[in-house]
């Protein structure tokens, strides 16, 4: 708590017109702490409250599980537990990857893009089903 | 002569940097190198393209993890993960192989029907000579490693063969590099011959094989150091230095052929049977590439 209080009151204090400032100090202490347990608060809520449609939940369970995606094995996923460290968090998905068809490609065999990868080539080499390959799509999209 | 040399050592070169990247499919080889490698190289020039390879090798994991002291690379996962390190210290100090190293020592000495021991088949009575296996036997025309030698003793003197991944050929082994840690590992590859059976042993380790498409460079090489979900991958060098190991999740010794079998297994490729050619050449190969550190089998893992 006091390294909270204290870390963001040196934030404000740079932020701030330099006058008044040992009467404001508190003030924005306080601002500062409420806002930041708000937003601890709310944290979990919202990760949580991202409501996924069926597929989606279909795709989340064919990512995680070890006998079929395991993309945990190297990429860190949201709520996933776990993950490993080979490739890079997957998140923001859709503002990443607009053309749904680069990021289906990616999955379904990765050494289009790059042929030195070291990404199972999932639809490729039959890992994944079509229709699996789009479920894990969908649930992309979601993150 | 010269310039089949050179083409070949660019090659490797090539190939070293790029793990894989030559590779597509199971069937595939990665070093470009290998074409130039079927005609006749004198002594010296294969001399020349060994040691290239183990400089290139070794190199690598000099420039990746310049912080780790190269005799440290022994102990395999743990030279890399703090983390995990401080545990594995405190197993090694109540060794859970120790029983089985003692079984070895009484299985090494016991003498066959004939009357015969284990120590007329080896050299100094099979005292400290660890370091010396695998070698390329040149009459024999293959690559002969610890646990081969042993069985072949047995069958020499009337006795069956036994199982080559666990169990009594474990605990010899384990009795036998015990009685040799920290002599150095030094393997040749003095002929044609040997130079053959040692580019098998390369080209599989660069191959990408199995369903999930993976070579063992891929995650020993790679992006060795980083995390497959919570386990951290090892380095291939020094792989073969440690074994036979007492793994946690068999909660018994194993040899290191029955790790290869479960590595091949978790990228589901088929694997090859212990003390297969493949998995010999194998192991000569990665013998060779972990020159200069020393034998401290067996050890503890995971
Ligand atoms: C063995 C490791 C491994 C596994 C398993 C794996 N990936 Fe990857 N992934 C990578 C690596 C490494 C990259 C970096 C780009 C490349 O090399 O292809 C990557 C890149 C990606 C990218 C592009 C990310 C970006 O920001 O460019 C996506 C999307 C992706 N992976 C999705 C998945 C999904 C979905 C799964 C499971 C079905 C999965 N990956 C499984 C290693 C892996
Ligand atoms: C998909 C990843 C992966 C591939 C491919 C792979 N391994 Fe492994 N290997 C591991 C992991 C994880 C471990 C346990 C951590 C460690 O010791 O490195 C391991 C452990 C080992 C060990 C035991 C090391 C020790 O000190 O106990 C050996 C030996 C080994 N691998 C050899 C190989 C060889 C040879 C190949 C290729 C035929 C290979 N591996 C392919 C992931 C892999």
């Amino acid at each position: 708590m006091i390294k909270i209080n204290s870390s963001s009151g040196v934030s404000s204090t740079g932020s701030v017109a330099a006058a008044p400032m040992n009467a404001v100090m508190p003030l924005f202490a306080v601002f500062a702490v409420t806002l930041i347990l708000i937003c601890l608060s709310i944290q979990p809520a919202v990760a949580e409250e991202v409501a996924l449609s069926a597929v989606q939940n279909q795709g989340k369970q064919l990512a995680f599980e070890r006998s079929k995606g395991n993309c945990l094995a190297c990429h860190q996923m949201a709520d996933g537990a776990l993950a490993g460290n080979v490739g890079p968090p997957l998140l923001q998905m859709q503002a990443r990857f607009p053309d749904r068809a680069v990021l289906r490609e990616q999955i379904a065999d990765a050494r289009i893009r790059n042929p030195g990868t070291i990404m199972p080539p999932f639809e490729a080499h039959g890992i994944l089903s079509a229709e699996e390959v789009d479920a894990i799509v969908e649930y992309l999209y979601a993150l | 002569m010269r310039t089949r040399l050179w083409i070949s050592i660019v090659g490797s070169l090539i190939a070293a940097q790029c793990f894989g990247v030559f590779a597509e499919s199971s069937a595939q080889t990665t070093p470009k190198a290998m074409a130039s490698e079927q005609s006749a190289a004198a002594p010296e020039d294969i001399e020349a393209q060994v040691n290239l390879d183990v400089e290139v090798f070794q190199g690598f994991f000099a420039k990746r993890f310049s912080a780790v002291e190269f005799a440290d690379y022994r102990n395999g996962v743990y030279a890399l993960d703090e983390a995990s390190r401080e545990q594995w210290l405190e197993i090694e100090e109540f060794p859970p192989y120790e029983f089985s190293v003692d079984d070895g020592e009484t299985l090494f000495e016991t003498p066959f029907a004939n009357g015969k021991t284990y120590a007329d088949c080896f050299d100094n009575g099979g005292i400290n000579i660890r370091q010396n296996y695998p070698f390329f036997d040149e009459t024999l025309g293959e690559v002969i490693t610890l646990e081969l030698a042993i069985n072949r003793c047995r069958e020499s003197n009337g006795e069956q063969p036994l199982g080559y991944k666990k169990g009594a050929i474990a605990s010899i082994s384990a009795y036998m590099a015990s009685t040799s840690v920290d002599q150095l590992m030094h393997p040749e590859v003095a002929s044609d011959a040997a130079f053959k059976a040692y580019n098998e042993g390369k080209k599989f380790f660069y191959s990408k094989r199995g369903q999930l498409n993976f070579s063992c460079a891929d995650c020993h090489m790679r992006v060795s150091g980083l995390r497959l979900r919570a386990e951290v991958l090892g380095p291939a060098l020094g792989q073969a230095t440690g074994f036979p190991v007492y793994r946690s999740k068999w909660m018994e010794l194993g040899t290191l052929h029955r790790r290869y079998a479960g590595c091949n297994k978790n990228v589901r490729a088929l694997p090859f049977a212990a003390q297969s050619t493949e998995y010999r050449n194998l192991e000569y190969f990665q013998s060779v590439m972990s020159r200069g550190l020393t034998i401290n089998g067996p050890s503890a893992r995971k």
